[in-house]
């Protein structure tokens, strides 16, 4: 599926779907990419944008938006605009963390599963499916408490908050993964590589992994902004990083509430519009590549089960090469 | 929250075609898809259990810091939290075979009464939502169809993200800036006064439900105040569901509008309009009801915080306690009951589908 014909840089996610859109498509993409990329500019330049420390307090609490605090202080003293700043580290740090933890967890097992079939594969997948089906934030606030027991400090609590994440992601991975290794194993390519006599390892690590790795940019995406809310809806529950430890939307969020009662807007409109914000951008970014890839790829309920029966059904169609090449050419 | 990768079936053709063998394919077929309902809720209350005795003990919890640790351990010996924990999930899985739930730690209750009690918040909490869902992504969706790749479309598009973009507690924050304390229209928390909460309580048999309890007593003042505190979590956790709902609605209908059936219409002069609202609508609706059945576990999620935002005394709000005070004993009811609800849900939409559908077998 590599178009080997095109220079490295036009074959790059973003990049070579970009240059297949046209007009909306175009417009929501290039908005995602915008917002996608000055959210990354924002988390890692944050100690040069930040005028203060996410865990320096002030003496004046829930004072209104001023010339030295430009977004207004909360009501334990802390700089809403730094503490902002500083929120969009911890989502990357977390985002990073928690979905390359689950494309490992999850390709490897899609792979295995997918490719080896029989009673592991059966059992992956009801194992699976029961997570999958489950609100994934329920999930997350569990496995929270089991690994941090609700004190955490900031790469503690990162990592707590990946990992939560992470449970709720591998199920998604692997249904994908392990789909597109069923379809593809039953490929020409699959199958001379068998009776060349290639062990099973190398065929899952060369030549499946490869082409079912093919979907992940626009899951990544998807799966970031996602990352964002069950880290902020853990922090704003109580179950996240403490604000000693790193600055986070939803613990911030999670104390404007009351504040909100009393008419003090400042404290919570702009770390909550700091989340809509991002998800809004990763997802655009997410959607428009989504739409112009394969529609047939998206994760849906049955696509996994479906091909079981491929050794009886019709061989499947080599469709997304095709599409592929339609739109690129 | 996994609704954004979840299309619909846009086409069943793409689907491998498999006809059953024999008429006995679907009954076959009901009945695995029956049976799994019995692992996938075995699965969840197995991990939940274990994640939890992970996390420590509720004696600790809650006496932790005030008692000496060898009566401490004394309290957790007699409890029994110190016995293996095999021992106690095997006793654990034989109580709930026996349909016993036991009570819950921290506030002795019958864990069956607490997930009566509060489940019909939740409930409540649910099914307003989905009215404000359907209400607001059904026509939005197929307006979005109709005008698609215009610019209502892309406006429309942007503003499902937006919904799905925009946490709970976030919409709930911006709504009581807005409408309670800004307009001071709406109440800020809580279900109902206090006063009318005690009278509806003390209702012989309440179904938990306030505004079904105001109605069956006649209490109009109780129910005027009912919907008043309904609304804004209502909209808040109703928009999210219904920005998915938009999504799918759209992107079925697009689907439907391709097909020959109604190309053949549009040839004999039906109109765009009657073509959206008449011949594509309802052959859209079937993924749709579908996929709607798995935005269950969404509702759910979306419930626990919207009822933490809103004081909404409910399962989500008394989960996110319990979880605080280690109440094993609750937290596992909650999930089970949960997982039932998950598990059950999906059963019926697979049978759902397999009825209408007959490609979908396995």
């Amino acid at each position: 599926m590599a178009r080997k014909d095109q220079p490295l840089i036009r074959r790059l996610p973003v990049i070579s779907h970009l240059n297949k859109s046209v007009g909306l498509q175009r417009g929501m993409l290039v908005a995602g990419i915008v917002i996608t990329a000055l959210f990354l500019i924002t988390a890692l330049f944050a100690p040069l944008i930040a005028p203060y420390g996410y865990s320096q307090r002030f003496p004046v609490s829930q004072e209104p938006p001023s010339g030295a605090h430009i977004w207004g202080t909360t009501a334990g003293g802390y700089d809403v605009f730094s503490r902002t700043i500083w929120g969009a580290q911890t989502a990357v740090y977390v985002i990073v963390v928690a979905v390359l933890l689950s494309i490992f967890i999850g390709v490897a097992l899609g792979l295995v599963s997918g490719y080896l079939g029989g009673w592991l594969d059966r059992i992956l997948v009801v194992v699976a499916d029961a997570i999958y089906a489950f609100p994934t934030l329920l999930l997350a606030i569990v496995m929270s408490i089991a690994i941090s027991r609700g004190q955490s400090s900031m790469w503690g609590g990162i990592f707590s908050a990946a990992i939560s994440i992470t449970v709720v992601f591998i199920p998604q991975y692997f249904r994908v993964i392990r789909a597109e290794t069923i379809r593809l194993k039953a490929e020409p390519f699959v199958e001379s590589a068998m009776v060349v006599g290639a062990s099973s390892v190398r065929i899952m690590a060369r030549h499946i992994y490869k082409n079912a790795t093919r979907t992940l940019p626009l899951i990544f995406t998807l799966n970031a902004s996602e990352a964002i809310l069950t880290l902020a809806a853990l922090g704003f529950l109580g179950f996240g990083i403490e604000p000693s430890s790193a600055a986070e939307w939803g613990y911030d969020l999670n104390h404007a509430q009351t504040d909100a009662t009393a008419g003090i807007w400042w404290t919570g409109v702009f770390p909550g519009a700091a989340i809509v914000l991002t998800v809004l951008g990763l997802t655009l970014l997410g959607e428009s590549m989504n739409d112009l890839n394969d529609p047939r790829l998206r994760g849906r309920r049955r696509a996994g089960k479906a091909p079981r029966t491929a050794p009886t059904a019709p061989a499947p169609l080599p469709a997304d090469a095709a599409l592929t090449k339609e739109v690129a050419s | 929250m996994t609704t954004l990768i979840e299309a619909p079936p846009e086409d069943g053709e793409l689907l491998p075609l498999k006809k059953s063998k024999s008429g006995g394919g679907l009954g076959k077929y009901l009945l695995i898809r029956f049976l799994l309902i019995f692992p996938t809720i075995f699965i969840l209350v197995t991990l939940v259990f274990f994640l939890m005795r992970i996390t420590g003990d509720p004696i600790t919890a809650a006496l932790g810091d005030r008692l000496p640790p060898d009566q401490l351990a004394q309290r957790i010996h007699e409890a029994g939290y110190d016995r293996p924990v095999l021992v106690q999930y095997f006793e654990y899985l034989g109580q709930i075979a026996t349909g016993n739930f036991g009570r819950t730690i921290s506030d002795n209750l019958l864990v069956t009464d607490m997930l009566a009690t509060y489940g019909a918040a939740t409930l409540e909490l649910a099914i307003n939502a989905l009215v404000v869902a359907l209400v607001v992504g059904i026509p939005l969706g197929m307006l979005a169809a109709y005008k698609r790749d215009k610019w209502p479309d892309a406006v429309l598009r942007v503003v499902a993200i937006l919904f799905y973009a925009t946490p709970v507690f976030f919409a709930g924050l911006l709504l009581k800036l807005v409408f309670s304390v800004g307009l001071g229209w709406l109440p800020v928390a809580g279900r109902a006064k206090t006063a009318n909460e005690i009278a509806l309580n003390q209702l012989a048999s309440p179904t938990g439900i306030y505004w079904l309890d105001a109605l069956r007593s006649g209490n109009m003042a109780a129910l005027g105040d009912v919907a008043q505190h309904a609304v804004l979590p209502a909209i808040a956790l109703g928009l999210l569901t219904g920005g998915v709902f938009l999504r799918l609605v759209r992107t079925n209908v697009i689907g439907t509008l391709n097909k020959d059936y109604v190309e053949a219409g549009r040839s004999r002069g039906v109109s765009e309009y009657r073509l959206v609202t008449k011949h594509a609508y309802k052959p859209a609706l079937i993924p749709i009801i579908t996929v709607m059945g798995l935005q269950i576990a969404l509702l759910l999620g979306g419930a626990v915080l919207t009822e933490t935002t809103f004081e909404w005394k409910g399962l989500g709000f008394q989960l996110a306690h319990y979880l605080t005070a280690r109440d094993f004993v609750a937290v596992q009811g909650i999930v089970a009951l949960l997982a039932v609800i998950v598990a059950l849900t999906n059963f019926i939409v697979d049978v759902v589908a397999a009825l209408i559908d007959p490609r979908v077998r396995y």
